[in-house]
């Protein structure tokens, strides 16, 4: 990282401007519907000036915090991925000829600017990388390439946030163009501006911004530590992978399926869930033909369909699939864990599951232990 | 960050070729074989592997290839009719154009059998997976000891591949027991579940490698039988099939505990799946 | 005797069986053979005591009104094949038809079950082997049941 710049409001209102003149369609956090939403964004003013969100297990709410700082929440429902790997998007188009078919090209996709993505976000989108890029699946791949991302460092976590415990935050070390750190007290207001890359330099460059004093800098990373000790959860991930693997017949599972929806909620909203499915269309005349890309759910019974049955047809064994992918085949498939650890699933869901809950439940009931309960037992494996 | 590791892409994966069918042939009321010009100079591929074939505006499914892997010339693949793409694949006429991605997958471990025993159990349409498998093996008669085939089918009537069979059956190479779950009035072969032909097959259970293929009911019992019988985990390999809708592992719909069945199967040894094989719904 | 006796020695149903206890078993056993077409036994008919297929093919079968003869299972070198001499009404429940030359030992039930009532230990022994070829023929007719061939719609 370069050295820190410090910029004030309007140099944050300069540096959209300054993507927007790159050619970027900027999107960052606004409020909707009583919700902060990913939209495109002009200025500052869009922003959700002074809203704080309320977060616990299937709760989120939004109020004034009686201030005017920019990035004073965290996440709300929706993630990056709905721009780099969009529902509804059609890759492939065919038209039918004397021959057979021929392939149409697809139109170029949109270069975006992530305006306000949090290191959680970053990080999925990392781990969303290790999914993508090694198969240029032709969509988000192309969107990737051309995304620009600054993401904004966290100083105040939800009650619902983990980010410390699977270590994606609650500020960015890489993974980002720009990352800035936003600083707001009685008589300053100031933002922390860190270049991650060269284009992040340059366009940190073309504003007009003064180098940091180190006691604004110390500041800044004190907030962020201060952040990192007061997340609302954990997750305790020491030998989680194994845990996990060992308790896929722990009756518990049934117990969780009593109060699961199988809403699919917590995949919608996850920041690394990727599952999707594929729809075919055809013009009313046969002539053309269409492939498109919506997500998907494990949540679901098609999901697993073959052969006349789903294979998970109860839903213990549908919310089972869903975290121990999350949390341990994932570890398996892609060298990293899938959870970000940034609350989403818990905020969301209607029944208010709490995936740091449920894994700890397990970890005591754990069905390798000799005997559930006993004393003897319990203090050795704490 | 993101920019630097990306390259131009050269390939769109999930773009159907457009190939041709060369003829398309009946083997069963509900089963036929097409015969498919792949693109290109020839297709590569390894026993086991799959298909995704594409029928204009319908879908896409995964299909087993079912031709001999030493002619790349022909892209031949066996589809069971049992639902609205399958129905739209089977139903195309010589000449037609479909879309064709692949070869995905895993490969029978041909090379680990070796020098020892191979046995080679399937049922039903479990064969047509497993035909370029015996046709490699064939090819190269003198590297393996004792190669059996059994194979278990409903009844006479839906014995697939039956002339080929018949003509297996007629090799002193090769030892081909056939049952049938229904026996019909002129059948005079055994009838009973494949697994009874098991111990009339000559295999040393210290060394034999086995390949089964077929409803996964059957793939459980084999295995429970060939472990009994001395075959360790290792040397059992199966083949896999679950919900796909990529083959390329994106789609996350195929995937058992921590493979995906499209890159990391579907050939898989029993000894990778102990973990979840057993394990109910996973 | 002792020809039954020396058929019946190295067979792995009685592998664990003492020389002894085999003896008493092959005591009860006489060597038979059937040609092609012949019926072993018929449904109905009474059940004496099980045949251990030495070889030939035997086919299980049920007659069945409009559609003749339905083969079930067929048995081979190494089957046993009967149980119903073990429990009243000692009826043979299908009939056993020979679709190739077969030669097979067939037991004294009576003899046997006598002889298990004298020596319990000999009667479990038995009733181990037999029970365990009893369950893995469930098993195999559980799986046809299933159909599992069949096309899923």
């Amino acid at each position: 990282m370069t050295e820190p710049l410090v910029i004030d409001r309007e140099g944050v209102d300069a540096l959209i401007s300054a993507l927007i003149e790159r050619g970027y369609e900027v999107v960052g956090p606004t409020v909707r519907s009583q919700t902060i939403l990913y939209d495109t964004i002009t200025s500052t003013a869009d922003l959700p000036v002074g809203i704080r969100d309320r977060q616990e297990a299937g709760t989120y709410r939004l109020e004034d915090r009686g201030d005017d700082a920019l990035f004073g929440y965290v996440v709300g429902p929706q993630s990056w991925k709905q721009f780099l790997t969009p529902s509804g998007t059609v890759f492939w188009k065919g038209l039918r000829t004397e021959g057979g078919f021929e392939t149409v090209e697809p139109e170029e996709p949109p270069s975006y600017a992530f305006f306000g993505a949090r290191p959680c976000e970053v990080a999925a989108m990392k781990i969303q990388d290790d999914v993508y890029l090694p198969v240029e699946d032709g969509i988000y791949t192309e969107r990737r390439r051309k995304s620009f991302t600054v993401a904004v460092n966290c100083t105040e976590p939800a009650a619902t946030c983990f980010c410390a415990s699977v270590g994606t935050g609650p500020d960015v070390t890489e993974g980002f163009d720009i990352a800035l750190t936003e600083v707001l007290g009685a008589d300053h207001h100031y933002f922390l501006a860190e270049a991650g890359t060269d284009r992040g330099t340059e366009v940190l460059g073309s504003l007009v911004a003064r180098g940091a004093r180190d006691e604004e800098v110390v500041t800044a990373r004190r907030l962020v530590v201060h952040a990192a000790d007061h997340m609302g959860r954990t997750l305790e991930t020491d030998g989680l992978q194994e845990l996990l693997y060992a308790n896929l017949s722990n009756p518990y599972w049934d117990e969780i399926a009593e109060r699961c929806l199988s809403c699919t909620n917590c995949t919608m909203v996850c920041p690394t869930c990727f599952c999707s499915t594929v729809e075919d269309r055809q013009s009313l005349d046969g002539s053309g033909a269409e492939r498109v890309r919506n997500w998907d759910s494990c949540f679901t019974l098609d999901f697993s369909y073959i052969h006349g049955g789903p294979v998970r047809s109860s839903s213990s064994a549908r919310y089972r699939q869903w975290l121990t992918h999350k949390l341990a085949s994932w570890q398996d498939q892609f060298d990293s864990l899938g959870c970000v650890g940034c609350g989403r699933c818990i905020s969301w869901c209607p029944v208010g599951i709490d995936i740091t809950k449920e894994a700890a439940v397990i970890r005591e009931r754990d069905v390798r232990r000799v005997a559930v309960g006993t004393p003897a037992v319990k203090e050795a494996v704490e | 960050m993101s920019t630097q590791l990306l390259a131009e892409p050269a390939v769109r994966p999930m773009h159907p070729v457009p190939c041709r069918v060369r003829s398309v042939a009946r083997e069963l009321d509900d089963t036929f074989t097409l015969d498919i010009e792949p693109p290109g100079d020839g297709w590569e591929f390894a026993p086991g592997q799959f298909t995704m074939l594409y029928a204009f505006g319908v879908g896409e499914v995964p299909i087993s290839i079912s031709g001999d892997p030493n002619d790349p010339s022909r892209l031949v693949q066996t589809i069971r009719a049992v639902g609205a793409v399958t129905d739209a694949l089977t139903t195309v006429s010589p000449g037609d154009t479909i879309g064709v991605r692949g070869p995905y997958g895993s490969a029978w471990p041909t090379g680990v059998a070796e020098g020892g025993d191979l046995l080679i159990i399937t049922g039903g349409i479990g064969l047509a997976p497993l035909r370029p498998a015996i046709l490699e093996v064939l090819e190269n008669r003198d590297r393996y000891d004792n190669v059996t085939l059994l194979y278990g089918a409903r009844s006479p009537g839906e014995l697939l591949f039956a002339d080929e069979l018949q003509e297996w059956r007629g090799r002193f190479d090769l030892d081909v027991l056939i049952t049938v779950d229904h026996g019909d009035k002129v059948w005079r072969g055994p009838v009973g579940v494949v697994t009874s032909l098991i111990s009339r097959a000559s295999f040393d259970p210290e060394s034999a490698v086995a390949f089964v293929c077929g409803p996964e009911i059957m793939m459980r019992f084999t295995i429970q039988d060939l472990e009994r019988k001395g075959i360790t985990d290792d040397r059992l390999y199966v083949s896999m099939e679950r919900n796909m809708k990529c083959g390329i592992g994106l789609c996350g719909h195929c995937q058992m505990g921590r493979y995906f069945v499209c890159k990391d199967g579907p050939i898989l040894s029993c000894a990778e799946m102990s973990g979840t094989f057993w394990t109910r719904e996973v | 005797m002792s020809e039954v006796f020396d058929l019946i020695v190295g067979h792995p149903f009685f592998a664990g069986m003492t020389h002894d206890q085999i003896k008493i078993v092959a005591e009860t056993g006489e060597l038979v053979s059937y040609h092609e077409g012949q019926t072993i036994f018929s449904e109905g008919t009474d059940a004496v005591g099980p045949l251990l297929i030495l070889s030939g093919d035997v086919a299980l079968e049920l007659q069945t009104p409009g559609h003749g003869p339905q083969v079930i299972l067929t048995l081979h070198s190494g089957d046993f094949l009967g149980w119903s001499w073990l429990y009243p009404p000692y009826r043979w429940t299908y009939d056993a038809h020979v679709h190739s030359n077969a030669e097979a030992i067939r037991f004294d039930g009576p003899r046997l079950k006598e002889a298990s009532e004298v020596d319990p230990a000999l009667g479990y022994e038995l009733m181990k082997r037999f029970t365990e070829m009893l369950v893995n023929r469930m098993q195999s007719i559980r799986i046809q049941l299933l159909d599992v061939y069949s096309t899923p719609r």
